[in-house]
């Protein structure tokens, strides 16, 4: 037996926070970065008397999300009390959803090496967040700032069969979330949290291996790798002879492995019951259907129209709708400039370079769409070439200063008219009457240095083509 | 004039037209309970501000502008009800010093009318049970007899009524808690239908049993309190929007087409021979008003106590979890006990916060939720509820208002009880149903057993009818012929 | 029968230390009332669904609004322990 013989069964519980202003069941603020326990009031403290009262624009993004995730609405979900003591946890229970989730039964689908993969959604339910533990060896300290914030925990089925598949998985769901501005998905920061749940089973065989969970990985990097350790630590376990245990691991990405988290797993009995002071969840049809009307245009959707509108190939397609954000701009840059390929090859090499080296998002762009758009019309003018545009480029990245205004500035307008041209080349050809010889007799690779020459006078502005073309009409004598 | 024999609207109407003063008012009966209350323990804690929050009562009577229903009327809240400035206890250890930075919305709503919190009344701990002995702050004894209980776990509100140490109460009622105690005390008192009245800064026990419910003198007294806290609530997702009535200006004693329903299960139990003659006074009262009586059936009352504990225990169980010590409340010594865990904090903390009768209903109701018996015992009782409920609305199609005691017999001595747990749960058969099944009930004063002990008649109505329970209640006060006694701790 | 183990358990998942007396008498009295309470099984409840919430109440709602009424400075006033404006307990595994 080997590792060939086995297949990993993967799922994911992805919690989302969802971007109200307000939390879930109080109108605290859920605005990051303010004063400890600053945040807070009567209900998310727990104080005795206090009450929930639901936010409807929680519902409104939990709902567009299980939409958009291909979920059935339920009309009539329920909130439940799931119950254990933790300090974070003021109430000793945290009301969410148990068994009338708010959405049912979806499914995303991704690209993973060329194959169309589907991966079922099981349920998306809304619940509140806990507050934070900041442990200091002799004494755990308690801030309830994100207590209350409201999350929607998306429960995939146990469908992904590899570690990349898993974190394509995780990078889709957080996509559309990110889509629909409904979650800002950012997994350092916590807005968006993953828990993998990992198992092996041997392949034909149809039950499911005992799983383990891993909580807490903070990059998709880290997600496909911990997942990738833990396949291959299970599948060992289980060739020399050992059992899998049901438990909670942690991952340690500098020693690249996963851990225990806790020596003994005590399953937790959290005696769910229906919460008493909430009324049943009721969402009318009308809402449903009118939330469903009002859904963005989704990733996968807007690839697709990116290739039929603009006539770019799929990958483009796929790279440029990775952020809406970066869509939005490729749009606006591909309107402005009447040129949706260049637009696409701009974006994607130049923009996204100068973006990655600066770790800049392209929302805080130096460059504006319209202005990138405008640097491609100029070209496509033949006001300059390509290559200057490329210098006109990094200044305007470094300017912020428009295209047209930076090559009237730097006077670098193409040099495109014959006799100008003619005038250069006929200079070179006189001051170089060796290699013009040698041309002519045969070593044709001189005519680079040609347009070498021609260059370098015309300090790179001479237009290419003309170049080419008068540059080869004259030294054929 | 004795102001302790005052009703609510008689003080109300006083102030406002200046013949007398809040402050006077207030000093009254900061007085009598500064006298009295030593004998029957009836307050946990005096407002230390009443006086202060009086007088300007009468500056805004000064002023001219209207004060409210309830102007410079002193209300002794059951402390259970946050407080904001004052200690709540929930006569617990474990908040034995907790002082909230809120008013429960009730409170809020009477303040705003003018009344004055004239201090904090004693009760079962945590409102968990019916004879006020479980306090951590003493028993409370029924000004009637200082040897029987008040009963509970209103009972610090109904004694310090009927001793007139106020002249009206808020108390709170779970599974009789404010009717039981009225009826012992012989005052009025009501259990609104549930989602009435806020519970937003009311202590939970039990989550969808809860209400807060006036307590007075008369029927009028208690629609004027009623009228003044009920609605929706912003903060309270179970309340109803339904609008609230003007009951006080709508009471009628004439109860011709009335039809008042006598379930034969409730008359079938052993009730004893002094409670028995006040009810069937009652019947033939409300006979002579105008109203027919019909016998309904409801054999399903026979769980009803089962089925209330079980869920009463599953929601106090949980509500109760929040209480670790930790945000407030009490907290273990860790030196002391050499704590060095969490959970071993919350444990000790819990141990000695909470009395025993808290602790056993907690531990019923951990066990009711609990793997592998929560079918059984917590949704087969909600499952039963959803049937008891529909029996109560089968039977308001032949009848407008349901009639029975309140209890089996009126109040007993103090500790007489204490022994069986199960006998005491029992003694909730007539009451409990009207929590389950949400519908408005009041027990009202009847008469006294043989030896001196009031003893109360209970009514209730369809959900959100509360009028039809005032008329009722009125047409008693009004014709069934009773002694005017008073009880002698005054 | 409710053992006296089960008592320990209980207690142990609601976070409430028992006396050794305490444990005793809960695992006799929570027998008796159970026993008592089974009768609720006679009843064919199989097509019912449970009822939370007994009177008819239009569903309540609130808009996305950042309000806070009570100060948050109150709220830890009240902590028996705490660090700045945290609260401390001990080390939590």
């Amino acid at each position: 037996m080997s590792y060939s013989d086995f297949e990993p069964v993967i799922g994911l519980e992805i919690h989302a926070q969802l971007l109200t202003k307000s939390k879930l069941f109080c109108s605290c603020p859920t605005q990051f970065g303010l004063g400890d326990n600053d945040n807070t009031c009567p209900v998310c403290t727990a104080m005795p008397g206090a009450l929930p009262v639901l936010n409807k624009q929680a519902v409104d993004f939990s709902m567009k999300t299980g939409l958009a995730l291909n979920c059935k609405i339920r009309e009539t979900s329920v909130f439940a009390r799931k119950q254990y003591f933790y300090p974070d946890l003021p109430k000793g229970y945290q009301i969410s959803q148990y068994d009338k989730p708010l959405c049912e039964e979806g499914f995303v689908e991704f690209m993973l090496n060329g194959e169309k993969k589907r991966v079922r959604i099981e349920r998306a339910h809304m619940e509140e967040d806990a507050g934070k533990s900041i442990h200091n060896g002799d004494h755990t300290l308690i801030n309830l700032n994100r207590a209350g914030v409201p999350l929607l925990e998306i429960v995939s089925g146990p469908d992904m069969r590899s570690a990349q598949e898993a974190a394509e998985y995780a990078r889709t769901v957080r996509q559309i979330l990110l889509y629909l501005e409904v979650c800002d998905g950012n997994l350092e920061e916590g807005s968006l949290r993953c828990d993998c749940n990992v198992s092996v089973r041997r392949k034909g065989t149809e039950k499911f291996g005992t799983r383990t969970e891993i909580k807490n990985i903070n990059s998709f990097r880290f997600i496909e790798k911990a997942i990738e350790y833990e396949i291959h630590r299970q599948i060992d376990c289980i060739l020399s002879g050992e059992k899998i245990v049901l438990e909670t691991r942690l991952y340690d990405p500098d020693k690249n492995r996963t851990f225990t988290m806790r020596s003994k797993e005590e399953a937790h009995d959290y005696r769910y019951f229906p919460e008493p002071d909430l009324l049943p969840l009721k969402v009318e049809q009308a809402w449903i259907i009118e939330s469903k009307e009002a859904l963005p245009e989704l990733p996968i959707a807007r690839a697709t129209r990116f290739t039929e509108q603009y006539k770019i190939p799929q990958y483009d397609a796929l790279v440029l709708t990775t952020e809406k954000t970066l869509a939005n701009y490729f749009e606006e840059t591909a309107e402005v400039s009447k040129n949706p390929k260049a637009a696409s090859n701009w974006v994607m090499t130049e923009l996204l370079r100068e973006l990655n080296n600066a770790q800049k998002d392209v929302s805080n762009s130096p460059i504006s769409a319209k202005h990138l758009g405008e640097l491609i019309l100029e070209i496509d003018k033949g006001t300059i070439s390509g290559k200057i545009a490329k210098s006109v480029f990094l200044e305007m990245w470094k300017t912020q200063k428009d295209p047209v205004r930076i090559i009237n500035e730097k006077g670098l307008v193409q040099i495109s008219d014959n006799s100008s041209i003619e005038k250069m080349i006929d200079d070179i050809i006189n001051t170089n009457a060796g290699q013009v010889e040698q041309y002519r007799a045969g070593k044709e690779k001189l005519f680079g240095f040609f347009v070498g020459q021609v260059m370098k006078v015309s300090k790179g502005q001479a237009n290419p083509e003309l170049v080419n073309e008068l540059l080869k009409t004259k030294l054929k004598g | 004039m004795d102001l302790s024999q005052f009703k609510v609207v008689e003080i109300a109407n006083a102030v406002k037209s200046k013949k007398i003063s809040a402050v006077e008012v207030t000093q009254h009966f900061l007085s009598r309970i500064e006298n009295l209350d030593k004998k029957i323990n009836s307050f946990i804690s005096v407002n230390q501000h009443a006086i202060t929050e009086a007088k300007k009562i009468d500056e805004v009577v000064a002023s001219g502008k209207d004060p409210g229903l309830l102007a410079g009327v002193p209300i002794a809240v059951k402390d259970l009800l946050c407080t904001e400035g004052l200690k709540t206890t929930a006569a617990s250890k474990i908040l034995a010093n907790f002082i909230p930075p809120y008013d429960a919305s009730v409170v809020a709503n009477l303040k705003q009318h003018g009344a004055v919190v004239i201090g904090k009344t004693n009760l079962d701990e945590f409102a968990m049970g019916s004879s006020n002995e479980t306090s951590a702050f003493g028993n409370v004894k029924n000004p009637w007899n200082l040897e029987y209980v008040p009963g509970g776990s209103s009972g610090g509100s109904a004694a310090a009524l009927a001793a007139r140490l106020s002249p009206a109460a808020i108390g709170t009622d779970t599974g009789g808690s404010i009717r039981q105690p009225a009826s012992f005390c012989g005052v009025y008192g009501i259990k609104p239908t549930y989602g009435r009245v806020s519970r937003y800064g009311i202590i939970a026990y039990a989550s969808s049993l809860d209400q807060a419910g006036p307590m007075a003198h008369s029927t009028e007294d208690c629609a004027l309190l009623l009228e003044s806290f009920a609605g929706r609530c912003k903060h309270d997702s179970t309340t109803s929007a339904e609008p609230v009535p003007k009951w006080s200006k709508n009471l009628r004693d004439d109860l011709s087409g009335m039809r008042i329903g006598l379930p034969k299960e409730y008359f079938a139990a052993k009730i004893d021979d002094d409670t028995q003659k006040i009810i069937d006074q009652a019947i033939k009262t409300v006979e002579k008003r105008g109203a027919k009586t019909v016998e309904v059936h409801l054999p399903l009352v026979k769980y009803a106590v089962p089925i209330y504990y079980l869920i009463a225990t599953s929601e106090a169980s949980s509500n109760l979890a929040r209480y670790d010590g930790i945000r407030y409340g009490h907290r273990a010594n860790m030196q002391e006990h050499k704590v060095k865990t969490i959970d071993e904090l919350y444990s000790i903390s819990r141990g000695e916060g909470f009395g025993t009768e808290v602790k056993r209903r907690i531990v019923l109701g951990t066990y009711a939720l609990s793997s592998g018996y929560y079918d059984a015992y917590y949704q087969k009782a909600c499952q039963v509820r959803n049937l008891l409920r529909a029996q109560f609305l089968k039977a308001f199609e032949s009848c407008d208002i349901l009639m029975s005691p309140v209890t089996l017999s009126p109040a007993f001595k103090i500790g007489s009880r204490v022994k069986s747990v199960l006998e005491m749960y029992m003694n909730d058969i007539f009451t409990t149903s009207t929590n389950l099944t949400g519908l408005p009930g009041m027990s009202v004063p009847g008469g006294y057993s043989a030896n001196g002990l009031p003893i109360g008649v209970q009514i209730t109505a369809r959900h959100f009818d509360e009028q039809s329970l005032f008329n009722v209640s009125f047409a008693l006060e009004k014709h069934l012929v009773k002694e005017a006694r008073s009880p002698h701790v005054i | 029968m409710i053992t006296k183990e089960t008592i320990q358990h209980i207690s142990k998942l609601a976070r409430i230390s028992l006396t050794e007396q305490e444990s005793t008498q809960f695992s006799e009295q929570l027998s008796t009332i159970l026993k008592h309470f089974e009768e609720i099984s006679e009843l064919d409840t199989s097509q019912v669904l449970p009822l939370v919430t007994a009177s008819e109440i239009a569903f309540h709602w609130r808009e996305d609004q950042v309000h806070q009424e009570v100060s948050p400075t109150k709220l830890v006033a009240n902590a028996p322990e705490k660090s700045g404006k945290l609260f401390k307990v001990p080390p939590v595994v």
